[in-house]
């Protein structure tokens, strides 16, 4: 079965990354280069970690028909528990690490068995975690902010990789993608699979390559790669992982695409729906504890609103929310998206209110796009 | 003078000319049907003519009464008199059976709607229909026969002149069928035209007046319904003679596969027995038919068997000798079970994903290790049993969604191929698709006998449950009323015990 589908894109990818050259051209233009400075580009790449973390358990969540309206306080609250054990009961990092994880992976688990094996809707689910947790917060730390951590721990969100580590994950990751691009493309010859031409294929790694090496130059002329980039970074390369190559994360998709085929396939779907809210249970303490450690101290409002943000960086990266549809990267692309518009008007000192409203018609108009492509 | 033209019409999708230069022509007050396999068209002329693809996007003239005619939209074929009824309803569910007929066309008082004209008006057209039962009834609680006749007085009471039905009788039991005739010889009677849809070549001759026949995009022939048979009409469709339709071949090796004594399920929601006092065995190499009526609670043995039901089991099955105790379908695969359903959209398949993903879905365990897929021996696995099954795709990375019904249906069987099935149950298995396709499942079929696959096959279908069973069990409310060998079992004997209980005709 030869076919010929000889340059046939993932258009959506494509548009997500010409929206985030454009907004990265207009931004500059508009703060006379800082925008794209080493120093800001620093800055960026640390306040969409947090968001990028829930993004990439959001994106399960969502693919597999569900919503998770509680990341932001089970966020908040995990962040509050990190910094509880440490500041007021002395425990040194590892463990509160560890035990914060474990928390949020309990919470979550709590959120998925009722979504799962109980059928109560995951919307009123979660908003029901999102009160929850956030009446925790208040409970536990009394309505104070509690700092400061120690030095151990501020290094998670803090940080910066030496230039030689970043320079050598550069390296790794560039053989990496010119090994992986000719394997693939070896495979599917074999398979006789349609391939791409020679220059889509390694024009697209030689792309994603410089890209890297730009921006890990930029990071490195300022102080070097931000750890908790690299945990994001991290991350999202092992959900990507689990969600192409494991059968967890073809269930997922199945699931989200029609539950009742998946069911019928022996597709355990209630398991299934629980440990995506376990995963992001456990991701939304991780995010908890990239932004206690960058506050250096524990608030009560910490990630409100974040679920929303999550929200809107999976769909902007071409999520479905009917499920079964939707990819971590373009999830990512979304959070740098939002994360970009909010770091450039505020560079621009552009008020508050207008990067409400700026990111709420960028979000409609995403999706408007998307449908609209889809239709043709 | 013609009530309905259609000239010339020439319709193009990217790379596809779906019709080229086909010239339609029906009379008033007949019924005509439209005949050709899937893909050859029928749904695309009536999309042209039923104003979905506007005026505009394609060549050709429609003249209605001799006046040409160019809809933008879909209201205004309305306007003109022609209503389609589509295979799937158009009805909401949740509303009244007199909400839906006046949908978008309510009768109204000075802006407010006026209740009791609509209820009464819509009780005339329901009487009209010759459906006894109240306007107000939701349409959630009527059957797909009844839902079918609510469409048929929605388009009457859009004074609608051409009704336009796509399959109507697909998802209708035999006795459904005759009251649907009935109501359509009665609309023939009153001058309303009939454009008739389907691939159930009896019906067809039954009730046409003029048969048209498409194939590959272009009108092969209008014939008068007394100068054809048809044997001339599938031939007409194919292109080509098509004997022996049901290649009939007993297989049956004497070795009991699957016992199911006394077996009832009672659905843990509804604590409603949906199967009562089953009893029945399968050989190796079996090929078990089972008809009944919709709603006769076939699909419900199917599904209970199969675990996809929640709920709790009396009785006792056995297979291969084992006990089989009914807990999910990932269990009922394990023991050697495989379902095909009857609804492949919802039940067989994930329409949203490509063709390799769909067909080993129930087999992840074979193409992974520690459950890390391999994709090479996903494709390399779905190579094989696309060839196998000769599913015509442009790709293996093709989505489901976009493939005709009869390929979606061999997606589907090939995933429970390849899931290694003992004995397979096929739960109307050639609804929908073509014959050719059809021909290649029957086949198939008689493949998986000769390598001693037992097969429970469910069929409202007459002919093809008397054409490829050894053995026929035919169900009435829930039950098994009767068997009957492939010698005793025809027409007449299936239908009998079909509606031998107690039926409440609502």
């Amino acid at each position: 079965m030869k076919n010929k589908l000889s340059f046939k894109m993932d258009v959506r990818a494509y548009t997500l990354i010409f929206a985030l050259i454009a907004i990265f051209v207009i931004f500059a233009l508009m703060t006379n280069g800082d925008f794209v400075s080493s120093r800001n580009l620093a800055n960026l790449s640390r306040q969409m970690t947090v968001i990028g973390l829930l993004a990439v358990g959001m994106t399960l969540i969502i693919v597999a028909g569900h919503i998770d309206l509680s990341v932001g306080s089970l966020l908040g609250l995990t962040g509050g528990i990190a910094a509880i054990l440490q500041v007021w009961y002395g425990w040194s990092t590892f463990p509160v690490i560890v035990v914060t994880i474990l928390a949020g992976i309990l919470l979550g688990m709590w959120q998925g068995w009722w979504v799962a094996y109980k059928g109560v809707p995951a919307f009123i689910v979660t908003l029901g975690g999102m009160m929850i947790f956030r009446g925790i917060l208040l409970g536990i730390s009394g309505g104070q902010t509690i700092a400061p951590m120690n030095d151990s721990f501020r290094v998670i969100g803090q940080a910066y990789l030496p230039y030689v580590i970043g320079y050598a994950l550069v390296a790794a990751f560039i053989i990496f993608t010119f090994i992986s691009a000719f394997k693939k493309r070896q495979k599917r010859k074999k398979l006789d699979l349609a391939l791409n031409s020679v220059y889509v294929d390694y024009g697209i790694a030689a792309a994603s390559s410089l890209a890297i090496l730009f921006l890990v130059y930029m990071l490195s002329r300022y102080q070097g790669v931000p750890v908790p980039l690299l945990i994001l970074l991290v991350v999202a390369a092992v959900f990507i992982f689990i969600s192409k190559n494991t059968t967890f994360g073809r269930h997922i998709y199945a699931i989200g695409g029609n539950s009742e085929a998946a069911k019928l396939s022996g597709i355990n779907s209630k398991r299934n729906v629980m440990s995506v809210f376990i995963l992001m249970g456990g991701l939304a303490a991780i995010g908890g504890i990239v932004l206690t450690s960058r506050l250096n101290a524990g608030t009560v409002g910490a990630g409100q609103m974040y679920e929303l943000d999550a929200i809107a960086a999976v769909v902007i990266g071409g999520t479905s929310l009917m499920g079964g549809v939707g990819t971590i990267v373009g999830s990512i692309l979304g959070a740098l998206i939002m994360a970009s518009i909010d770091n450039g008007m505020s560079m621009m000192n552009v008020a508050p209110f207008w990067q409400y409203i700026v990111k709420g018609l960028i979000l409609i108009l995403a999706v408007y796009l998307d449908i609209s492509s889809k239709k043709k | 003078m013609a009530i309905l033209e259609m000239k010339n019409i020439t319709k193009e999708f990217p790379g596809v000319k779906a019709l080229n230069n086909v010239t339609f022509k029906v009379e008033r007050g007949e019924i005509h049907s439209l005949c050709g396999e899937n893909g050859a068209g029928k749904s695309t002329l009536m999309k042209v003519l039923s104003g979905v693809y506007p005026h505009g996007t394609y060549e050709g003239d429609i003249l209605i009464e001799g006046k040409e005619q160019q809809f933008a939209e879909i209201k205004d074929s309305e306007l003109a008199g022609v209503t389609i009824i589509y295979q799937e309803l158009a009805l909401v569910q949740e509303m009244s059976i007199a909400e839906n007929i006046f949908l978008n066309n309510e009768p109204k008082k000075a802006g407010i709607i006026n209740w009791e004209e609509m209820y009464k008006e819509a009780n005339q057209w329901l009487t009209k229909i010759g459906l006894h039962i109240e306007s107000n009834l939701k349409i959630s609680s009527l059957g797909v026969g009844q839902q079918q006749l609510v469409e048929i007085a929605k388009a009457l009471a859009k004074n609608a002149e051409i009704i336009i039905m796509d399959e109507p009788t697909a998802a209708l039991a035999e006795g459904e069928v005759e009251i649907l005739i009935e109501i359509l010889e009665q609309l023939r009677e009153d001058g309303i035209t009939v454009i008739y849809i389907s691939h159930k070549l009896k019906e067809v001759m039954r009730i046409s007046d003029k048969v048209t026949v498409l194939r590959d995009g272009e009108s092969i022939a209008t014939k008068d319904i007394k100068e054809i048979t048809e044997n001339d009409i599938i031939s007409l469709m194919v292109g080509r003679e098509l004997n022996d339709l049901f290649p009939y071949v007993n297989n049956i090796i004497e070795e009991k596969v699957m016992e199911v004594k006394d077996f009832s399920f009672i659905l843990q929601q509804a604590k409603k027995e949906v199967t009562s006092g089953i009893n029945f065995e399968l050989k190796k190499g079996e090929v078990l038919g089972i008809g009944g009526l919709m709603g006769a609670g076939r699909t419900e043995l199917a599904m209970s068997l199969f675990g996809g039901y929640e709920g709790t089991m009396k009785g006792s099955i056995s297979i291969d000798g084992k006990d089989y105790s009914i807990k999910g379908p990932k269990e009922a695969i394990k023991a050697g079970l495989a379902y095909v359903s009857e609804d492949r959209k919802k039940f067989g398949l994930v329409l949203g994903m490509d063709v390799t993903k769909n067909t080993t879905m129930a087999s992840l365990n074979q193409v992974s290790s520690l459950s890390f897929l391999n994709h090479e021996k996903e494709i390399i696995e779905t190579e094989n049993y696309n060839s196998k099954m000769r599913v015509k795709t442009p790709s293996l990375e093709t989505k489901v969604l976009t493939l005709s019904g009869g390929n979606q249906q061999k997606v589907v069987l090939s995933k429970w191929l390849m899931s290694g099935p003992k004995i397979l149950i096929l739960d109307e298995p050639t609804r929908g698709i073509d014959v050719g396709a059809k021909q290649e499942i029957y086949k198939l079929i008689n493949e998986l006998t000769a390598q001693g696959v037992a097969i429970i096959m469910i069929s409202s279908e007459l002919p093809e449950l008397l054409g490829m069973s050894d053995r026929i069990l035919v169900m009435a409310e829930n039950r098994i009323t009767g068997e009957l060998t492939r010698e005793e079992a025809n027409q007449e004997s299936i239908l009998k015990l079909a509606t031998g209980g107690e039926i409440n005709e609502k």
